[in-house]
């Protein structure tokens, strides 16, 4: 088992799985906060259209899929704002554009479906050095604005209405909030991939905040549960053959599907003892 | 002395429909101003506008006697939306979503002060929930959510504060608790502009009441006048009950 350390492209694929466990479930618990549980799989198709792009004009896929991650969360964002009744049908717009987008422009550039398949699903032979340094910095952006900032992006996604009315700048930060979203699907490309990437940001929340009482733990539970499934996974695929992504994600549901039964019990016994206390 | 609220010439489209219409709305300072109307008469429109939720059509509204567009002192304004709930998507604690009333007074980065906790605390000693602030706000009853809101407006110590409809969907224990709470604070000098449908045990508090019906302000002046006033106006088919039951207690003004 730890033979597997001693190959630099698992080095490299572990370090981007602890960056991507980290940073997807720590935005994550924001779109949750915000019911926007759905963005991130957006935004992660129209970063397919980045990352073709990418490979249409010669440049580093993940740079191209950032810009272009951020551009759609931007839109997204200003189209919720102005136009709220048709907010999921921007969001569907953007999911097809994306994709066809990204498969047509890696049809340009000779690309096979094969070949789109790594950045689908993650692939944890790919990792190069510079996406590592990319990874990395990005990541790190994301983790510090995502804690440094916490009271205001919890006010922001608790009520908005309020946070404006306390002198916040609301419309900014639910920019910052998508941007960040997108700034970690790019982060999260290479280790679950593009289509699975929102999961990871999703499950291990709605995991967490099965057991939770605060955001605080939330917030940390989410990161820890998203860490270990990242890791597990990529070691999982290492060991029986398979696609980075797709393990990742079946371990974070397997996760969630053991620790729903136990939230029951849990919160049949708080409910218990809220009404003993109310009867005395 | 400014009032911490000047309204003055209000007009407030919204869907190109006008809802309020030339409206003057003052609070002097240490006031406790009642807005009332039925449901559509466009009270809690006003105040969202007062407070810069939506725009003005016509009019201006001035707090602290700066202009809305360039107040910049939140941490003056206490704010509790029309709400009945104080849960989102995350589960959050009590103390957390009171937490979040300091928002205006804390550091831009960097963690919260002791001073912050010591006013989260106090919020909730006046609306008495002190006992429940580990608990997640979810396991509390609509009542106690609406009081949890009050207290986040409470946090931030301001001195004016406004509330739409906090006694809406509000249990007696819970209307009796925040009376006593709203009558500590107007004795302590604070502001208060109130949107309510039904004032129970909250009338004898109110220094002036103020009724807007479609838009219009139709009587201004002490609370039991208000009441009386829809009733010299009857308008059989409106749709609007009598107002006779809705003075005693339970208060349905719908």
């Amino acid at each position: 088992m730890f033979e597997m350390l001693t190959y630099p492209f698992m080095q490299r694929a572990l370090i981007a799985a602890v960056l991507t466990g980290l940073t997807a479930p720590a935005i994550g618990t924001y779109l949750v906060q915000r019911r926007l549980a759905l963005l991130g799989d957006g935004l992660g198709h129209v970063a397919l259209t980045g990352v073709a792009l990418g490979l249409l004009t010669n440049v580093a896929p993940l740079l191209t899929a950032v810009a272009v991650a951020i551009l759609g969360a931007i839109a997204i964002e200003l189209l919720r704002t102005y136009k709220k009744a048709s907010g999921d049908v921007a969001l569907a717009l953007l999911f097809y554009g994306g994709i066809s987008g990204g498969v047509l422009l890696a049809g340009l550039a000779d690309e096979s479906a094969a070949g789109l398949n790594s950045f689908l699903f993650g692939s944890i032979v790919t990792v190069t050095y510079s996406d590592l340094w990319i990874v990395g910095i990005l990541g790190a952006v994301v983790l510090a604005l995502a804690v440094g900032l916490a009271p205001q992006l919890f006010a922001v996604c608790q009520d908005e209405e309020h946070a404006r009315v306390s002198g916040v700048p609301v419309r900014l930060y639910g920019i910052l909030i998508a941007v960040l979203a997108a700034v970690t699907i790019t982060v999260a490309m290479r280790t679950v991939g593009l289509l699975l990437v929102s999961a990871l940001m999703i499950v291990p929340v709605a995991t967490a905040q099965q057991i939770t009482r605060s955001f605080r733990t939330t917030f940390a539970a989410a990161m820890v549960i998203g860490l270990l499934a990242a890791v597990g996974g990529v070691v999982a695929s290492y060991q029986i053959n398979t696609q980075p992504g797709p393990t990742i994600v079946m371990i974070a549901l397997i996760a969630f599907a053991v620790t729903a039964p136990l939230a029951g019990i849990l919160r049949l016994r708080r409910n218990r003892t809220y009404r003993a206390q109310e009867a005395t | 002395m400014t009032p911490p609220l000047a309204i003055t010439g209000a007009t407030i489209n919204l869907g190109g429909r006008p809802v309020v219409q030339q409206v003057d709305l003052v609070a002097a300072a240490g006031e406790f101003v009642a807005l009332l109307g039925t449901n559509g008469s466009g009270k809690s429109t006003l105040v969202r506008a007062a407070v810069g939720l939506i725009p003005l059509t016509a009019g201006e509204v001035q707090l602290f006697g700066t202009r809305l567009a360039k107040f910049h002192d939140w941490e003056r304004i206490g704010y509790v939306p029309q709400r009945s709930t104080a849960v989102a998507g995350v589960p959050s604690t009590v103390f957390e979503v009171v937490m979040s009333g300091r928002l205006a007074r804390r550091r831009f980065f960097g963690w919260k002060t002791a001073e912050d906790v010591a006013a989260v605390r106090e919020a909730l000693e006046r609306i008495g929930l002190e006992d429940r602030t580990r608990d997640s706000v979810a396991d509390l009853s609509g009542g106690q959510q609406q009081r949890i809101l009050i207290a986040r407006a409470l946090a931030a110590q301001s001195e004016l504060l406004i509330m739409d409809e906090p006694t809406a969907g509000v249990d007696h224990d819970s209307q009796d608790a925040l009376a006593h709470t709203l009558k500590t604070l107007s004795d302590e000098g604070v502001t208060i502009v109130l949107v309510a449908h039904e004032l129970g045990p909250l009338a004898p508090l109110i220094d002036r009441a103020v009724v807007l019906r479609a838009g219009h302000v139709v009587f201004e002046g002490p609370v039991d006048g208000a009441w009386d006033f829809p009733h010299s106006h009857e308008h059989p088919h409106s749709g609007e009950p009598s107002r006779t039951d809705g003075l005693s207690g339970e208060g349905m003004w719908r």
